[in-house]
């Protein structure tokens, strides 16, 4: 079966004619329900709209709730209306054509020329609003009709509805044009005018702008709930509806009367009113309509508009069935491709088993089952859907055969889709095999953590089950965890190691460890491997090189210092990484090797073996990682920042000398001493110069700290090896918190009249402590003055992310919207879809997918050189 | 080389028959050994090319966006040179795909000709040149309320500084003043008298002499000097680059502004193209963040398809969409529906979006695709 296309979609204006035409009741009574609660005819809930009770059938087309689709009626109004949205092209119009012949403004020949460019600029594709400008500016200061010679009046236009001809210049006296008056005009203009409007005469009469029959839309897209009261609660549409009908029949009766014309116009006013909120609530100008309760209504543009409105939240983003949502936590055991399910959540998702000869016995199996997985629901060729449970398990297998369905509850080995908000880039989303376990929460291997960006200190996550055989495959093939490994962002991977994973393997190849047959047996349990070579001792290296693919590399590690002269092999430290056919034989394993976003190996093997390799290394490497840690045993605590007396003497001189330089400092400012740097004011020299004497002093501080702590500190082994923290956290645990800014400064804020930041210094004071210096370490503790400071550069940390996130959305979102429809034809072209545009004649200038590229170059040249000609450096 | 010959045969993009060329001659292999290395090379291009149908746009999007998140929003920073403040950080993101006219920091950064570059004194010379000089910093100007005039006392040592002579002096204020005051010298003072008695003319013309720029360009707030190896490079706060291009001993082949629009204006659409990319390269490389090229090029690109400058949003790209419903489902959806129903315009139904919201396949990646399987038929 061959998928049917809309091709295309026009949009037009509606005529009272098709207006009515599409209608199926005129309707003219303000009353909803009557007494027995049942729809008035001619009324607002009129069966022959469409129904919405259960109980009820469709005068129009028999069908019941759920399988009418609701029809248009329509309300016959009793003077025309101006239509809000058009009210800033019939002002164009107005002031644009003469009020007499309704002729455009202008000669034949020029409006010719115009019409012509706007042509042009259509074929191409590109906006002509600029030439609809300038024939409105020409056309706005004609005096007299070209055509038929009548003097032009100047069309005033009040928003949001209001029309005024100024009848004299002299004394700007004005007349008010009512819709009536206006309708008379657009009339008249004739249809070769309309396009130097900007109007389609084939889609448009202007006239249309002004109302004479409004459409009432079907009930079902305004469905009355009922309360638990047993009230019926009207949709704000609805309400609007009524009042429209009302001042419509009131008016209907007073012209009958023959009422004064005061109260007619007074109706009438109130009449665009109530059209003007229907269709839009927030016009400026007028006060919105409002509920009783005194929340505005949400009446047509309401519904349209924004986040929540139709287009952006039901049209392109819509809610589905087959998801599941829960917390979710760690699992080092699972493959970083798995994703651990509940069983409740499996037992509640479905997969269908589309039915064939080949799987008949198959799926009569799940039917047949009593236990997870068993099949929930059958749905039969004629569309039919058949709950499966005990008492008819039985039947169903039998009566099963090719053409039907069967939905089984998920079970291991399927493949669902997991996702973490915000999606901000395509790894957000990822197909997982599923395993389903006991307990509540999602649980997924740590490894696959950055991609997401999740953690688990509460983090949920959703899980979406592909209906289709298509979609599945899809799911398998482009969606899976290993084939995301790298990013397209830099071409390097994004999966990898991370915290114990990465400490773990820093303990083990660090150094020339040994490790005895049953330690080494004992990290490798959880790795798969079928044969190692039969040894007494192990070092660390051997027993990470067993879970190495053949790969030979060579990379400074994380731990690196950078010396100015590299040793190479002969580093003392130990961090300079040398992997030759899959043997680790100098260097330490950390982030830069194994850790997400760095990982060095991992973007080795995957470039090497592919996916299903760097899958099993991942998984092999995390397992083995956290083996090594659980045995060797690693924590950290408050006592592990402690150091010697001698040290926090040091680090105390230190701070005084800085605090001492900075009085120097503010003393010459005082004295006029104080040589300003080129192009800076003094005041802002000396703030300079002050910051950079605290934070040498912090560094200072730090280092003297770091000699103290020693490389076996566990702080420090996470710091260096890039696991967690950085030298600068254990800094300000240790030694010193240092300075706190806001925006950069130091803090200054507090009265202005009081020159000081609080009243525990002397006006004035320019000194490190007056200005948020933190002396103290988060371990010795801060005092009540400092911590206010803290606090203060605390919060400005909090407000820059709020304000970041919503800040970025929009750009992304915005990026996404003007880029989405970009895609590479088979050409090597890139174009734009709807336009045909091209933008690119090959993408990137070289054709180079950026995720396959060798940190952002084509290919890495090196390496096949090397491969050809040889190890030779 | 006989390399070349082999290289030639491969259509491989410059940079890597460069690198591969480089890579060569450094190790000399034998010819056969060396087409081996080519051929490899042109083997693993092909393997590493973009797939047909890839969403490019989408990817690019995410990967400048997605870095967006772990950006500072602190506006102001030094880059390079501690004088001078520059927008760094997601606002400058935005502010280069939203095509500002206005930067918030326009900065310029103006090289020098040899003459010119090697020399302090020279370059301070340029410098001159460039930065405004307004009247007030190279003379005393105080109002006499009872004369009803203003006398200018030139500051004789600022004016040796700058390099400016009394009768340019003289002219700038004439030239300024015009009609309504006149201008009379005493040894070497200047006194401006306004013709037309009123307090008020006389302060607005004091107003006026004392932002008067008597020298260098208005629009350059601040020169500064530094020593970049061998040259001295003059860095500005402030942008106008077609006036900087006519001072005497700028090198404009390698001057540059961080303003966008300025670029477009004075260069052309290609400059503001390769300038687009460059600032917003830095712009993220200075936090640190990796992004490939290709994906700031292709946002590049579509900003500059047409032959203008569009930004990124609502005024442009994503504003001149041709799907009405992909216009609308993005910003101002009811003004996009009432115009497109006036103007009789047609929704083709090509783009992603649109097809998102009427339920069918897009066209793109997988969807993209079309195969027909005859059922029962075998080869």
């Amino acid at each position: 079966m061959y998928p049917k296309r809309i091709s295309a979609i026009k949009f037009e204006v509606l005529s009272p004619q098709e207006m009515r035409r599409m209608s199926v009741a005129k309707l003219n009574n303000p009353e909803t329900y009557d007494d027995d609660g049942f729809p008035v005819e001619g009324g607002l809930m009129d069966t022959r709209l469409g129904v919405i009770d259960p109980g009820l059938k469709c005068k129009t087309c028999g069908g019941k709730y759920g399988e009418c689709p609701g029809h248009f009626g329509h309300i016959e109004l009793a003077a025309p209306v101006i239509h809000v949205g058009y009210a800033k092209i019939i002002a164009r119009l107005l002031s644009g054509t003469c009020r007499e012949c309704g002729r455009i403004l202008m000669k034949d020949d020029r409006r010719d020329k115009f019409i012509r460019e706007i042509e042009r600029l259509k074929a191409l594709g590109q906006s002509y609003e600029d030439v609809l400008k300038e024939i409105f500016r020409i056309t706005k200061a004609a005096k007299k009709c070209p055509h038929c010679g009548a003097e032009q009046l100047e069309i005033k236009f009040e928003k949001p509805t209001s029309f005024y001809e100024v009848i004299d210049p002299e004394t700007k006296e004005e007349q008010k044009l009512t819709p009536k008056d206006v309708r008379e005009r657009l009339e008249k203009i004739p249809n070769d005018d309309l396009p130097a409007f900007g109007l389609d005469p084939k889609s448009v009469r202007p006239e249309w702008f002004v109302l004479t029959v409004l459409p009432v839309p079907p009930v079902t897209v305004r469905p009355s709930i009922i309360l638990e009261t047993g009230q019926r609660s009207e949709d704000d549409l609805t309400h609007k509806l009524v009042d429209i009908i009302r001042i419509n029949q009131r008016f209907l009766e007073n012209r009958d009367t023959g009422a004064p014309q005061q109260i007619l116009e007074d109706l009438w006013e109130l009449l665009q009113y109530h059209i003007t909120t229907y269709f839009d609530n927030e016009v400026s100008g007028i006060p919105p309509a409002r509920h009783r309760s005194g929340r505005p209504l949400k009446t047509l543009a309401q519904r349209l508009k924004g986040k929540d409105g139709r287009f952006r939240g039901s049209l392109s983003g819509k809610r589905v069935n087959f998801s599941a949502r829960t917390v979710i936590s760690p699992d080092p055991c699972i493959s970083i491709c798995e994703v651990g399910v509940p069983e409740e959540v499996a037992k509640e998702l479905s997969v269908p088993i589309f039915v064939t000869p080949n799987n008949l016995d198959f799926a009569r199996e799940f039917l047949r089952r009593r236990e997870s997985p068993k099949a929930s629901y059958v749905i039969r060729p004629d569309g039919k859907r058949i709950r499966v449970i005990d008492s008819n398990r039985e039947e169903i297998a039998e009566k099963l055969e090719p053409g039907w369905v069967v939905e089984r509850e998920l079970m291991d080995g399927d493949v669902v889709l997991f996702n973490r908000q915000p999606s901000l880039h395509r790894m957000s989303i990822m197909a997982h095999y599923v395993r389903v376990l006991p307990y509540k929460t999602f649980r997924l291997n740590p490894a696959v953590c950055p991609p997401y960006n999740a953690d688990f200190d509460g983090d949920e996550m959703n899980l979406h089950v592909p209906q289709s055989l298509e979609a599945q495959a899809e799911a398998k093939i482009l969606m899976a965890v290993q084939e995301h490994v790298l990013s397209p962002r830099f071409g390097g991977p994004i999966i990898g190691g991370i915290h114990d994973h990465i400490t773990g393997l820093y303990l083990l190849t660090r150094g020339e460890k040994k490790f005895s047959k049953e330690e080494a047996m004992d990290f490798l349990r959880a790795v798969d491997l079928s044969e190692i070579p039969a040894k007494e001792e192990y070092t660390g290296k051997e027993i990470f090189s067993f879970i190495l693919p053949k790969i030979s590399i060579r990379f400074k590690a994380e731990i690196c210092q950078g010396c100015a002269v590299c040793k190479e092999e002969k580093c003392e430290n130990d961090a300079f990484v040398v992997i030759e056919d899959g043997k680790l034989l100098k260097g330490t394993i950390d982030e830069k090797a194994v850790g997400a976003f760095k990982g060095i190996v991992i973007d080795e093997i995957m470039r090497k073996f592919g996916a299903a390799v760097t899958r099993k290394f991942i998984d092999d490497m995390t397992k083995l990682a956290i083996r090594v840690i659980t045995r060797l045993g690693f924590t950290i605590g408050i006592d592990d920042e402690d150091i010697p007396k001698e040290a926090v003497q040091q680090i105390e001189e230190t701070i005084s000398e800085a605090e001492k330089r900075a009085e120097e400092l503010i003393k010459a400012y005082r004295e006029g001493n104080l040589e300003p740097m080129p192009g800076r004011s003094v005041e802002e020299t000396l703030e300079m110069r002050i910051m950079q004497e605290l934070g040498k002093a912090r560094d200072r501080a730090g280092k003297i700290a770091g000699r103290y702590l020693g490389m076996d500190n566990s702080a420090v082994i996470m710091a260096v090896s890039g696991a967690r923290g950085s030298m600068l956290n254990l800094t300000q645990m240790a030694a010193c918190i240092g300075q706190q800014s806001v925006r950069g400064e130091r803090l200054t804020r507090g009265y202005a009249y009081t020159h000081r930041t609080t009243s525990h210094f002397k006006p004035m004071d320019l000194g490190a402590k007056a200005k948020g210096f933190v002396r103290s370490s988060y371990k010795s503790g801060l005092s009540p003055i400092e911590f206010f400071f803290h606090a203060a550069g605390g919060r400005e940390g909090l407000v820059d992310t709020a304000v970041r996130t919503s800040q970025s959305g929009y750009l992304q979102r915005r990026m996404i919207n003007a880029l989405q429809d970009l895609k590479v034809e088979y050409d090597g072209t890139v174009r734009e879809q709807t336009s045909g545009v091209i933008v690119q004649f090959k993408y990137g200038e070289d054709g180079v997918d950026p995720m396959k590229s060798f940190r952002g170059k084509a290919l890495d040249v090196k390496r096949i050189v090397k491969e050809v000609m040889g190890v030779k450096e | 080389m006989s390399y070349d010959a082999i290289l030639k045969e491969y259509p491989l993009p410059p940079s890597v028959k460069q690198e591969i060329k480089e890579e060569l001659e450094r190790l000399k292999p034998k010819k056969n050994v060396a087409k081996k290395i080519v051929d490899l090379c042109y083997q693993a291009y092909l393997s590493n090319l973009i797939e047909p149908g890839e969403a490019v746009g989408i990817v690019a999007a995410q990967s400048i966006g997605e870095p967006g998140t772990q950006m500072t929003m602190r506006t102001f920073h030094y880059a390079g040179v501690a004088e001078l403040n520059v927008t760094l950080g997601l606002p400058r993101l935005i502010e280069i795909l939203d095509v500002r006219k206005n930067p918030s920091t326009p900065m310029m950064t103006i090289r020098l000709l040899p003459e010119y570059a090697k020399d302090r004194d020279k370059a301070r010379e340029v410098a001159n040149r460039i930065e405004a000089t307004h009247l007030k910093d190279v003379a005393e100007i105080e109002v006499d309320l009872r004369e009803m005039s203003i006398t200018i006392k030139p500051d004789r040592e600022a004016m040796n500084k700058k390099d400016l002579t009394i009768d340019e002096l003289r002219e700038k204020i004439e030239k300024s003043i015009k009609k309504g005051a006149e201008l009379i010298e005493e040894k070497g003072i200047f006194v401006v008298k306004v013709k037309k008695d009123s307090y008020k003319v006389l302060m607005d013309t004091f107003e006026e002499l004392k932002e008067l720029v008597v020298m260098g360009i208005k629009e350059i707030k601040r020169v500064i000097i530094r020593k970049e190896g061998e040259e001295y490079v003059l860095y500005t706060e402030g942008s106008s680059m077609k006036k900087v291009m006519k001072v005497k001993g700028v090198d404009f082949t390698r001057t540059i502004t961080n303003d966008i629009y300025e670029i477009y204006e004075v260069l052309g659409i290609e400059a503001a193209r390769t300038a687009i990319i460059n600032e917003a390269i830095s712009t993220l490389e200075e936090q640190g963040l990796e992004v490939d090229v290709r994906h700031i090029m292709l946002v590049a690109d579509v900003m500059t398809a047409d032959g203008e400058l569009r930004q990124i949003g609502r005024h442009g790209v994503a504003g001149e969409k041709q799907s009405i419903l992909a216009r609308a489902a993005f910003e101002m959806t009811v003004n996009n529906l009432l115009d497109a129903a006036v103007r009789g315009e047609v929704d083709y139904l090509k783009g992603i979006t649109e097809n998102i919201i009427i339920g069918q396949p897009i066209k793109l990646g997988t969807g993209d695709v079309e195969l027909i399987a005859r059922l029962g038929v075998r080869r």
